[in-house]
């Protein structure tokens, strides 16, 4: 083990990055769109889209992320209907499905946390945006989005997080992401522990940069729940 | 063959074969659970035990195993366990490669995963034990094993149950990335089907379905215990 061999190593490890990042961000944000519609679903009080919105969490979070991304990316592709519509374009890429994977899986947990915060955001004032008489529109502008986000940004965090760890996934189908180019140097230098590890690091790195920044974002929002100076 | 002739249990049906999947997934997710009690319940013990090294050994763990993607520490686990095992067997004059068994190795790294999140569980619960109970317990001559046993354990048990229900369905899922190391769980049988009879949708579907219902089933059993658990507690709610 040489000081070449892990420079080289955490490299080729970092030139992977950007892939990693890429799925992380489009399926956080593809996700969030996808959660902030099935939350409406969930809380519209309309009965058959409440159902689906349910269903739709229960689906997403009780089965694993590996084998919704293997139907996406094995399982559709091969359906004759599928590779004969328009969809074949967008699904053909991997890229493409495991955005897209990722996505349904944490829009669903997303929309639990949206769920929740809008659970929190305290009665009295949403009462009291009524009686000043504002539209529903507004109410959600001013009062309810911001008292909201707020209560979600704790879990949020985690989310993001545990999502930049679900990334590791693409890997088996066929991206080269971090851990894939981590393992195919393992195989090829037959050197054990030290591809991981700095792979291992790289992840570490990243979940806490933004661990930290979410943290910093939330003190920021939050200025009246710091502790006061005696 | 039909579309759900395959999932039949007759000859080239693959009914059978799923269903034990499903149990050696079942299998290896409760091994990592346990595992994953052991290694919690180590880790919260260090980080509530004042010391500050062994609060730094436990903060750590915690900190590295919940920032690290479940798969690669599969990886680790599987090839870092095989090569450790090959390096000590060559000690001993044996040349060759020695492998650990998948289950094993799977068991394990779920288990160390679990085991990050579990310390945080317990180490909760043990705090929400009010601390007169504590000082009674002492009062009247409590020993620290008789303690742990009467007074902390069963409560630490109750207040953790709901959180241990949710992160046994989190094993549950993180079993399937034990797949990569060929272990024949559902994920595994699955892939294997899809492969062998070119019907990838239907399999993975099927998986799905499977993991959906153990999930669903196993959550009404953590339920129905946390009901027995929690009979004879008044609530704030409900």
């Amino acid at each position: 083990m040489d000081f070449d061999f892990i420079s080289k190593t955490f490299v080729r490890l970092l030139a992977a990055l950007p892939l990693t990042l890429s799925v992380w961000f489009l399926s956080v944000v593809l996700g969030g769109f996808i959660a902030a519609g099935v939350t409406w679903m969930r809380v519209s009080g309309v009965k058959p889209l409440e159902l689906f919105a349910r269903a739709y969490i229960l689906v997403f979070r009780g089965t694993p992320l590996l084998i919704q991304l293997f139907v996406v990316y094995y399982g559709l592709a091969s359906l004759p209907a599928v590779r004969a519509s328009f969809a074949w374009g967008f699904l053909r890429d991997a890229f493409n499905c495991a955005a897209l994977s990722l996505a349904l899986c944490t829009a669903a947990y997303q929309a639990e946390i949206f769920r929740g915060a809008l659970l929190a955001v305290p009665h009295g004032q949403v009462e009291a945006a009524r009686a000043c008489g504002m539209s529903r529109l507004l109410l959600f502008r001013r009062v309810i989005f911001p008292i909201a986000l707020r209560y979600a940004l704790p879990a949020y965090s985690t989310e993001m997080i545990s999502m930049v760890k679900a990334t590791a996934l693409v890997s088996l189908i066929t991206l080269w992401d971090v851990l894939s180019v981590a393992l195919k140097i393992r195989n090829d230098t037959l050197v054990t522990y030290l591809p991981l590890i700095l792979a291992g690091a790289i992840y570490f790195a990243v979940n806490y940069i933004i661990g930290a920044g979410l943290l910093a974002l939330e003190r920021r929002l939050s200025p009246h729940l710091k502790p006061r100076l005696t | 063959m039909g579309d759900l002739a395959i999932f039949g249990f007759g000859p080239g049906g693959w009914g059978l074969a799923l269903l034990e999947g499903a149990l050696m997934t079942l299998l290896v997710s409760a091994c990592g659970l346990l595992i994953g009690a052991a290694v919690g319940g180590l880790v919260a013990w260090a980080r509530l035990s004042g010391r500050v090294f062994a609060g730094g050994v436990g903060q750590a763990y915690a900190a590295l195993f919940r920032g690290l993607p479940e798969l690669l520490i599969i990886y680790f686990v599987y090839f870092g366990t095989s090569t450790l095992l090959t390096e000590t067997s060559r000690l001993f004059g044996y040349e060759g490669f020695v492998g650990v068994p998948s289950f094993a190795a799977g068991a394990l790294a779920v288990g160390a995963i679990s085991g990050a999140y579990q310390a945080e569980v317990f180490r909760a619960a043990y705090l929400a034990i009010s601390r007169g109970e504590l000082e009674a317990a002492v009062s009247v001559g409590m020993n620290r094993a008789l303690l742990f046993r009467r007074i902390i354990a069963p409560q630490v048990l109750r207040f953790a149950l709901p959180a241990l229900g949710n992160l046994w369905q989190v094993a549950l899922k993180d079993s399937s990335l034990i797949s990569v190391t060929g272990l024949t769980e559902l994920m595994r049988i699955a892939q294997v089907g899809a492969g062998s009879t070119h019907r990838p949708f239907a399999f993975y579907l099927g998986g799905a379905v499977l993991y959906l219902v153990m999930t669903v089933a196993t959550t009404r059993v953590f339920d129905i215990a946390e009901a027995r658990a929690t009979r004879g507690m008044r609530r704030a709610t409900g």
